[in-house]
């Protein structure tokens, strides 16, 4: 031992251990820090683990499970002795000619029909907020963001207040020839489709701000110097380069409204309009039949995977371009 | 930045040039930003208003009042299952607040550093959460809960549960983005001057994602209090109903505006988070780039 101490030990193939404490702390310098970096996200990993993962076991369990003599519902926990039957059964009811086939449909064309709507309405004034607002562009974000943290159900709540039979809407359309004042909720499916426009426009608006953001007004300029019109420019350079953004954002919009069913309560409760949310909720939350339930949202998760796996292969894609 | 006289010059100009030809662009695409802008805000004014009705009427307005803010009887604050309703939705946020952001934080430090054998499978189990529709989340909990954790059960517990699962992804996605603009640099300065990896983060890594934590944190809140579909599916009777819950339960029944109140309540409240998160990290970095509003834009940017 010299009096000076020896320079601190780097590299870990030189390290030499030295009992005692001192040892210890250098060992501690010089280890490279593999095991922190997992050793952190580990509490994170296990509740996803815990509470995410093991979740959809038990949605499986439950969809292949069995029924005991009382006909209570019971989840089977062995793989191997799943009813797949059973599965199947709740794939096959959402085809044409079974029982759940009509809110399938239903729940498709209601989200194509509003996720075009939102489109329609979101582009417009993305485009307009993100490229041309000028000075205005910080107090249009502001109120585009005002309904993203607004609570859904207030938002729903409030078109209830309008859509009442003595409700202002209808005051408003009563003077309007060939428009019959009426009952906006009860079993309407345009009012159906305002409410699921309404409520998640904003979802889609913000991404497709962000994606028009980003392109390069140098691109959309050139185009014009080189004398394309306007409406070749906005078709040959701004849509292609808001592409990626604005599939990224139609998947990100669509994936909860595939998972609605409060709107269709809120807006309308009629059998008429049933979602397939409603039939997963009556079948899990009001008991009707859990196997049934739990094999409908197998169904929706494997209908969705396509969506959720585009989303985040774009996502991921764009995150690389930016670093 | 033009002068105020000029500016005014140029609008009276495009005014006249709107009367000219009202479609030229960008007349058109300001006209549709600003009917689209009232179509989504009047409902909720009309919502607010009907809140400070006198009558009872919940479609039209009737004078000026308190009555269903503050009252006796039916109001928000003092309606038993309203003011429970609060009460359980801001608990709840308080304390999914406090355990998802801890976990959240760790879990993006890790992600972003670890290198290696499952990084991967474990970055994908944070963002497989963010694109699950709430409906899937919340019938895959309520399975579990009423299977296999039947000792945490419904309620409560499984409430916070369940907020804390879906949260930790924001948690991360927020403090990732500022986790990529600070780099390596900094920590491997504090290790190169004889800190512990641990050292480093606690007394280097830790302040400088003091914003990304405070946006988080107060995300989080407002997340937490504005879920429904979670909370409904883990919730075990009345008595843990949440805000979001009550107007559901409530929106096509209850005659009295006393709902409207207790929704705009909670607006306020919402807003008061967020504009917090905004602003503090501003006001305690003032000058320097805080990088809070890259936070808050990456969330946006990812999910909503």
């Amino acid at each position: 031992m010299t009096a000076l101490d020896p320079p601190r030990v780097t590299n870990p193939a030189q390290a030499t251990f030295r009992f005692g404490r001192r040892g210890i702390a250098e060992w501690r310098a010089a280890r490279p820090p593999r095991a922190l970096w997992p050793f952190l996200a580990s509490p994170g990993v296990l509740w996803l683990c815990a509470f995410f993962v093991v979740p959809f076991y038990a949605v499986l369990a439950m969809a292949g499970g069995t029924l005991d003599e009382f006909a209570t519902p019971i989840p089977e926990w062995n793989p191997v002795a799943w009813n797949g039957e059973q599965i199947l059964d709740a794939f096959r009811s959402v085809l044409p000619g079974g029982t759940n086939w009509n809110p399938m449909r239903r729940t498709v064309v209601y989200v194509v029909i509003a996720l075009a709507l939102c489109f329609v309405i979101a582009y417009p004034v993305a485009y307009y907020v993100a490229r041309k607002a000028g000075r205005n562009k910080g107090l249009l974000l502001l109120l585009l963001l005002a309904p993203f943290w607004i609570n859904y159900l207030m938002r729903m709540l409030a078109w209830i207040n309008l859509l009442q039979t003595d409700g202002y809407v209808n005051d408003v359309l009563d003077p309007l020839p060939f428009v019959d004042p009426s009952e906006w909720l009860s079993g309407r499916s345009s009012t159906l489709i305002l409410g699921l426009v309404y409520g998640y426009i904003p979802f889609l608006l913000l991404p497709l701000y962000a994606a028009l953001d980003r392109i390069d007004g140098r691109l959309i300029e050139a185009s014009r110097d080189l004398g394309i019109g306007p409406f070749r420019t906005f078709c040959q350079v701004t849509l292609p380069a808001s592409r990626q953004g604005l599939l990224a954002a139609g998947a990100i919009t669509a994936l909860p409204m595939f998972g609605d069913y409060y709107t269709q309560d809120l807006l309308s409760r009629s059998p008429r309009t049933q979602m397939l949310g409603n039939q997963i909720e009556d079948a899990l939350q009001q008991g009707a039949s859990k196997q049934l339930g739990a094999g409908l949202v197998i169904v929706l998760s494997t209908f969705l995977t396509v969506l959720m796996a585009y989303y985040l292969w774009s996502t991921n894609r764009a995150a690389q371009e930016v670093r | 930045m033009n002068t105020p006289a000029v500016a005014t010059r140029a609008e009276r100009r495009s005014l006249s040039d709107w009367f000219a030809d009202p479609f030229r662009r960008p007349r058109f695409l300001a006209t549709v930003t600003w009917v689209y802008l009232a179509w989504s805000l009047l409902p909720l004014l009309v919502s607010i208003r009907i809140s400070f009705n006198e009558g009872r009427s919940r479609s039209s307005f009737q004078g000026w009042s308190l009555d269903w803010w503050t009252g006796p009887g039916d109001s928000a604050l003092h309606n038993p299952d309203l003011a429970n309703a609060m009460k359980n939705s801001l608990t709840l946020g308080l304390f999914t607040t406090l355990i998802a952001t801890p976990i959240g934080v760790a879990l993006a430090i890790g992600l972003a550093r670890w290198r290696g054998y499952g990084r991967r499978p474990a970055n994908l189990l944070m963002l497989v959460p963010l694109v699950t529709p709430e409906l899937v989340m919340g019938s895959a909990l309520l399975l579990v809960f009423t299977t296999m954790f039947t000792s945490i059960g419904l309620g409560r517990d499984a409430q916070l549960i369940g907020h804390v699962t879906f949260t930790i992804s924001y948690v991360v996605v927020i403090t990732r983005g500022r986790l990529f603009t600070i780099g390596r640099d900094v920590e491997e300065a504090a290790q190169d001057l004889g800190a512990t990896p641990m050292q480093a983060i606690r007394t280097v890594l830790l302040p400088l994602l003091g914003p990304a934590i405070f946006a988080s944190l107060m995300i989080t809140f407002a997340t937490s209090i504005d879920d429904f579909v979670i909370s409904s599916w883990l919730s075990q009777d009345i008595k843990t109903e949440t805000v979001p819950m009550r107007i559901y339960q409530s929106a096509r029944k209850a005659p009295t505006p006393s709902i409207n109140a207790m929704a705009t309540m909670m607006m306020l409240i919402t807003f008061v988070a967020i504009a917090l998160a905004m602003w503090i990290p501003r006001w305690l970095h003032r000058g320097g780039n805080s990088g809070s509003d890259s936070a808050v834009q990456d969330f946006a940017a990812l999910d909503l």
